[in-house]
């Protein structure tokens, strides 16, 4: 026979607090009580997921959820409901929006929309009590890992989730975790890679800081897996909170004998110790990083031989970044395949991005893989400010591209975004607007590149620096059509020949805006004027007709070169213009323009 | 540590220690601590929390340091979590609204509109 009605009632941690079983057995009792009959249902369910509100009952057909119910209340509902068909209104779920039944922070679409897996702590628990991290689960994964499976197991495990390295690369993390544990050595090493350096990216920072026990549990988890019982965070000395909170969860897990010997009684021994770097972005290649712990000058080699068979003093080594070793304990906690139903085929799982540049909601947000950057950077980010156009976003720092307007509606993940000609990188997303000049973001990348190049190898040592130079030509006013040409072929020398991934990655800033935005590096060359207004040796600034007479503009102005009466049109006198800009920014009805088409108009 | 069980005995008594104290008979206020927040100024608005709620002896109320939340931009911010499981984010908080929002949220139970990161303007 089939059920007539289903009770589905939340037996989720938060609701069972709310004593979900009572609810259910006052449900039977009820329901026998007014002898309704064997053909209605009630099941414990897992979490519903609205857990301020508990406890939960929906009941099919009709999909009715009641919320925030007391034993009370289950005689009416049974009674209404079940034995009339009458939903008891006073009791149903009144929807996510309602300011009056809803907890403030989902009211946002910031937070709405987001699903935090690697940040699920961050902003929630005390970071410098470890009590609370394990009041939300922590170490169980450990536990669970160290005493019920084997390491082979612990790798299977991580290969079937699908979990790819968040540093960049998205080099699948089981497999990397199998190379390590097959190399045979008596000593082998996990490393965390914490030298986040990319401009505008402090998703790493924001873990360490706010939830640096998942980072510690994930190392040991690691370590048990490829067989290593020392660890070691490579994280940089410009992190200074981060480093403190790390200690100190360090201290605390030793003092709860969750790092050290013989952990949970399995025999496996596992120490964590902090080393720092001194702010060198090539550090945060692998191979460098292990010369700088080593003692050595950081600089990348040759690769083969992988850590995993050679790295740190010689021995097999496993370096995973900070983001990917968060993603770790949720993924033994739940299951490999609760994290493959996240995100999309190829790339599962959630990233975190740093938002940055124009955008309203700057900050840090984690969203399942697939979701486009229009959602991204229009719902959660809240758009861009002061009514301007979106341009372009530029992800993965300095190594990434940018991603133009027609693309907004690609699904994210790391495939999509190199066919795109940038990468996922390590998170940093920088928003630009039609103010932004895509020649001088060009020049901006490979200015850090040229400071950060560790001088190793010649085509990134001296190829970045003669790129560099044609930009500052350009920007200048003085660039040729075949200074673009040179650009082109240097930076795809600079590509092929560099040893590591610094110098084979530094190019793309300007390949990729060349590729987008040719015609700006073509204005800059033949027309010499900037579009956007930022190269001031290319830029002239012109008043347009809509134009409120506000004066702001005139009393911004550095050098006086703007005059005009209150609520009528100014003018530039572009004799004396500087090209600062201050007018441009202050201006509240976006009158002033260095287009040249409006030029044109004006001349012509 | 050495068990299982006992892994599950404390972490039942961190959540009881947790929630309870901020769920069930009083308030629980968490002030977003991470390099972003401290730049901000959370420092003197994390002070001002601790001493207010000394120095008018609020024993059901807990402040604590959590880690970023995400909403940089808008930092300090501090989160209001209460026994009925409302969250209430106030955000470009100084020490002077700190103060405010004891005598108003805490003390008398009114949530200030005007500092919600829901109304800010951006």
């Amino acid at each position: 026979m089939l059920d007539k009605m289903h009770i589905l009632i939340c037996g989720g941690p938060e609701c069972r607090n709310s004593k979900s079983k009572q609810i259910r057995d006052k449900f039977n009792e009820e329901i026998k009580r007014l002898n309704l009959g064997d053909d209605i249902k009630t099941i414990l369910t897992g979490c519903f997921g609205l857990c301020a509100l508990g406890p939960h009952v929906l009941i099919y057909p009709g999909e009715k959820l009641y919320s925030g119910i007391t034993l009370d209340d289950i005689p009416e509902i049974v009674e209404q409901h079940i034995a009339k068909g009458k939903p008891v209104e006073r009791l149903l779920f009144k929807g996510v929006f309602d300011r009056t039944k809803f907890k403030n922070r989902s009211e946002l679409t910031f937070f709405a929309k987001q699903e935090r897996v690697a940040l699920r702590n961050c902003g929630i628990i005390n970071p410098l009590d470890i009590n609370e991290y394990i009041a939300r689960d922590g170490y169980e994964a450990l536990g669970k890992v160290v005493t019920e499976l084997t390491p082979q197991e612990t790798i299977d495990e991580m290969k079937k989730s699908g979990l790819r390295g968040r540093g960049g690369g998205g080099f699948p993390t089981g497999l990397k975790w199998e190379f390590a544990s097959k190399s045979v050595s008596d000593q082998k090493y996990v490393i965390c890679n914490a030298d986040e350096g990319d401009p505008g990216a402090f998703m790493d920072r924001a873990v360490l800081e706010g939830d640096p026990h998942s980072v510690l549990e994930a190392m040991a988890i690691c370590g048990y897996a490829i067989g290593a019982n020392t660890g070691y965070i490579y994280i940089r000395a410009e992190y200074p909170v981060a480093v403190e909170r790390l200690q100190i969860a360090i201290d605390q897990a030793r003092e709860l004998e969750l790092l050290g010997k013989n952990i949970f009684n399995s025999g496996f021994d596992f120490d964590i110790e902090i080393r720092l770097g001194a702010g060198a972005f090539v550090c945060g290649e692998e191979t460098a990083l292990i010369a700088s712990i080593e003692g050595e000058r950081g600089m990348p080699r040759k690769k083969p031989p992988y850590p995993a068979v050679k790295g740190l003093f010689g021995q097999p080594t496993n370096v995973n970044n900070v983001e990917t070793f968060a993603n770790v304990p949720p993924i033994f906690l739940k299951g490999s395949d609760w994290f493959r139903s996240i995100g999309t085929e190829k790339s599962p799982g959630t990233k975190v991005f740093a938002l940055g540049g124009k955008i309203a909601n700057t900050g840090l947000l984690e969203v399942p893989m697939g979701t486009t950057l229009r959602e991204v950077i229009y719902e959660i980010g809240g758009g861009i400010p002061n009514k301007r156009k979106f341009k372009a976003a530029q992800t993965g720092g300095p190594s990434g591209g940018c991603i133009t307007e027609e693309s907004l509606d690609t699904p994210i993940d790391f495939d999509n975004l190199v066919k795109l000609g940038s990468m996922m990188g390590s998170g940093g997303m920088i928003v630009m607007d039609e103010d932004n000049c895509m020649v001088d973001v060009a020049r901006f990348y490979l200015e850090f590149t040229v400071e950060e190049s560790c001088g190793k190898c010649t085509p990134c040592r001296e190829g970045t620096k003669r790129m560099l130079d044609i930009l500052n030509r350009i920007c200048e006013g003085n660039g040729t059509l075949e200074d673009l040409d040179v650009l082109e072929r240097l930076a795809n020398m600079i590509k092929d020949s560099s040893l590591c991934g610094l110098g084979q990655t530094a190019p793309n800033p300007v390949l990729s805006t060349l590729k987008h935005f040719r015609d700006e590096y073509e204005a800059h060359v033949i027309d010499k004027v900037c579009p956007a207004g930022v190269c001031s040796n290319l830029t002239k600034d012109l008043v347009l007709d809509n134009c409120i007479g506000c004066t702001k503009c005139a009393r911004n102005c550095p050098v006086d070169a703007i005059t005009g009466k209150v609520k009528e049109k100014h003018y530039i006198n572009t004799d004396i213009c500087i090209s600062c800009g201050a007018c441009k920014a202050a201006c509240p009805v976006n009158a002033i323009s260095t287009k040249p088409e409006d030029w044109e108009a004006y001349n012509g | 540590m050495k068990t299982l069980e006992e892994l599950k005995k404390l972490r039942e008594e961190s959540y009881k220690k947790m929630y309870m104290r901020g769920m069930t008979q009083g308030i629980r206020v968490q002030v977003g601590y991470g390099t972003c927040g401290i730049a901000a100024g959370a420092k003197p608005v994390y002070d001002t929390f601790v001493s207010e709620v000394e120095s008018l002896k609020l024993n059901n109320v807990e402040v604590t340091k959590v880690g970023c939340m995400g909403e940089c931009a808008f930092e300090p911010i501090v989160e209001i979590v209460e026994s009925n499981g409302s969250k209430t984010i106030y955000c470009l908080v100084t020490d002077r609204i700190a103060s405010e929002i004891v005598e108003e949220h805490i003390v008398k139970g009114n949530r200030i509109d005007k500092y919600l990161l829901s109304k800010i303007k951006r």
